[in-house]
């Protein structure tokens, strides 16, 4: 095991957050924070309370995933991209370093800013509306597991895309949509029964139940099944990586 | 000579092996060969073994395979058959013994912009698997003449200067294989005096270095073996001095005071090539043979009264033989 190669690409990248600091965590809370004054005063007032918890509060959840998603996505995609599109890549692919050990380096400091920016705002929230916890250990699981899936998710864009646009297209084009329409701001139970079964085919559901769950022990689908599906989406992934690095997908020719 | 001296200087010979005494090469590449996903084949059956502690030349036009070639040795690129030994473990069951013994500069001027100097060469340090040595980083830097920039972004460096700190990455691991692909692209004739002590001053240490260059001047000047390829394959490899003899030519002109209208049949026997003024006479030769020939040939001209006022001769470079061999073969 290389540790030192991993421990250097780690602090290079989290290097790069503080010299980034003002897109990589100020944009975010501040984004957030509008968020709460728009949704929370202007949704809030008229809908005050979803399964017996204030609008406000309901919300929260869903908005750092929201965040969480995007930015691991766009860290875990960039962290490796940019290598890539300079050229430096060619020093990590002549290292004695295996691919696994640079997954971890890459992957360990996207899905840290990410829980770093989630736990911001967290707290940022807590400005805004009461928060409560339920299941704290749950909540770390939920955070811990997602930041580490997308992150994933976020590195496979990165060797995949040949140009900024393709880099950007999941995190600006897919996931919010999809965040949006899976219950971060409403309880699906509020659909039709037809958009409620749409919405079982969003991945995002799950993630966002699950962690409201963990705050408020309320929930559009068991969270069992929300733990089992973000399980899934990181066999998908750690699959996909598993290809990528035995056939030198877009790296080694 | 006492026989403590006598111990060190045993002990000296085996530190410091010259190249011919040791027997198994540091790199060895047999029967390589490399077809891209688009069809192009880069390599077709390389066989090459590097000694250690040598400074080979690989010589060979844009697209020869000289970077293909590199770029497998690295470990970048896979290769389609064949096997490559580095330290005699093979660089794709072992990449992890091979890579940490090599060190590579590429081609391409590629940095990350937006860091200091001093934490990029750090950087290669640490993903090479070592321990962080400051001292280190520190002496390389100043061989460099970097030590004034450590703490610039390197985008804001000249790129003289980045090509420097890419030779100082690669030197931060204390490779004891060094490749240098095309380092003289671009570079001053400053920087390029101070690589090259940089690349002897390796050498002295017992690092081998194998480099690519279109300036074959270049490769005249400080290496001791010169390969050419094309075509993906490797055409010759020769110790420089041998291949320089063995495919020199000499030529020796003459000026002359009066214009000849044509070579008198007496000196029919010198293949001498005639000027199209008539005014300077050709004698092509191979270096050391021609010594008796010339002595000759200028009895001659004096028995058929001809005069000359000039007289030079003219060893065929590196360049000379290496467009020859690239010509004939390609």
């Amino acid at each position: 095991m290389n540790f030192e190669a991993m421990k250097s690409i780690y602090v290079f990248e989290m290097a790069r957050m503080r010299r980034t600091l003002l897109q990589s965590v100020i944009s975010p809370v501040i984004t957030t924070s509008l968020y709460f004054i728009v949704f929370g005063t202007a949704i809030g007032s008229r809908i005050q309370t979803i399964d017996g918890v204030s609008y406000g509060s309901f919300i929260t959840p869903g908005l750092i995933m929201l965040t969480l998603l995007t930015q691991c996505i766009s860290n875990g995609s960039i962290g490796i991209y940019f290598p890539k599109f300079t050229g430096t890549i060619y020093e990590i692919l002549s290292a004695p370093v295996a691919m696994t050990e640079i997954l971890v380096g890459y992957v360990g400091a996207a899905a840290t800013k990410g829980l770093i920016i989630g736990l911001i705002i967290l707290a940022t929230a807590t400005f805004f509306v009461d928060i409560r916890i339920a299941h704290p250990f749950m909540m770390v699981v939920f955070l811990v597991l997602t930041a580490v899936t997308f992150s994933l998710l976020g590195f496979i864009i990165g060797i995949w895309a040949k140009s900024f646009e393709q880099l950007n297209i999941i995190p600006m084009l897919v996931v919010p949509p999809l965040t949006f329409l899976g219950g971060s701001f409403y309880s699906i139970s509020m659909l039709s029964p037809f958009w409620q079964a749409v919405s079982h085919f969003n991945p995002v559901l799950y993630l966002v139940s699950g962690f409201r769950w963990s705050f408020y022990e309320i929930a559009d689908v068991n969270p069992w099944m929300s733990l089992a599906m973000i399980c899934v989406f990181l066999v998908i992934c750690l699959s996909l990586l598993g290809w990528i690095f035995r056939t030198g997908y877009r790296l080694r020719s | 000579m006492s026989g403590a001296d006598a111990y060190i200087c045993g002990k000296f010979r085996k530190t410091i092996p010259s190249v011919k005494t040791i027997m198994t090469p540091i790199v060895s590449v047999e029967k390589l060969t490399k077809t891209y996903g688009n069809g192009f084949e880069a390599l077709k059956g390389v066989d090459l073994a590097i000694e250690q502690g040598e400074i080979l030349a690989l010589l060979g036009p844009n697209g020869a395979g000289k970077t293909t070639l590199i770029s497998i040795v690295c470990g970048i690129v896979n290769p389609s058959s064949g096997k490559v030994l580095v330290g005699g473990h093979d660089v794709v069951k072992d990449f992890r013994a091979t890579r940490s013994l090599i060190g590579l500069v590429p081609q391409e001027l590629t940095t990350d912009m937006f860091e200091t100097v001093w934490n990029t060469v750090s950087f290669s340090r640490g993903v090479y698997g070592y321990k962080p040595n400051p001292a280190l980083i520190e002496k390389v830097l100043k061989d460099l003449s970097l030590w004034s920039k450590k703490d610039n972004m390197l985008r804001e460096l000249s790129g003289g200067m980045k090509r420097r700190v890419m030779i100082a990455k690669a030197l931060s691991h204390e490779p004891k294989v060094l490749f240098l692909d095309e380092p003289t692209a671009g570079v001053d004739v400053n920087l390029r005096r101070e690589m090259w002590q940089v690349v002897r001053d390796l050498r002295n240490t017992g690092v081998t270095v194998i480099l690519t260059t279109h300036y074959i001047e270049e490769a005249e000047e400080i290496a001791d073996r010169v390969g050419v390829i094309n075509g993906g394959k490797l055409l010759l490899l020769e110790e420089k001095t041998a291949l320089m003899k063995k495919l020199g030519r000499k030529q020796l002109r003459l000026e002359l005071t009066e214009p000849l209208k044509a070579v008198p049949t007496s000196l029919a026997v010198y293949d001498l090539t005639l000027a199209a003024d008539g005014l300077s006479l050709l004698h092509e030769y191979r270096d050391g043979e021609g010594q008796d020939t010339i002595a000759s040939l200028l009895a001659g001209l004096a028995a058929e009264n001809i005069h000359f006022r000039d007289l030079s001769t003219r060893q065929s470079s590196l360049e000379d033989i290496f467009v020859e061999l690239v010509g004939e073969k390609a």
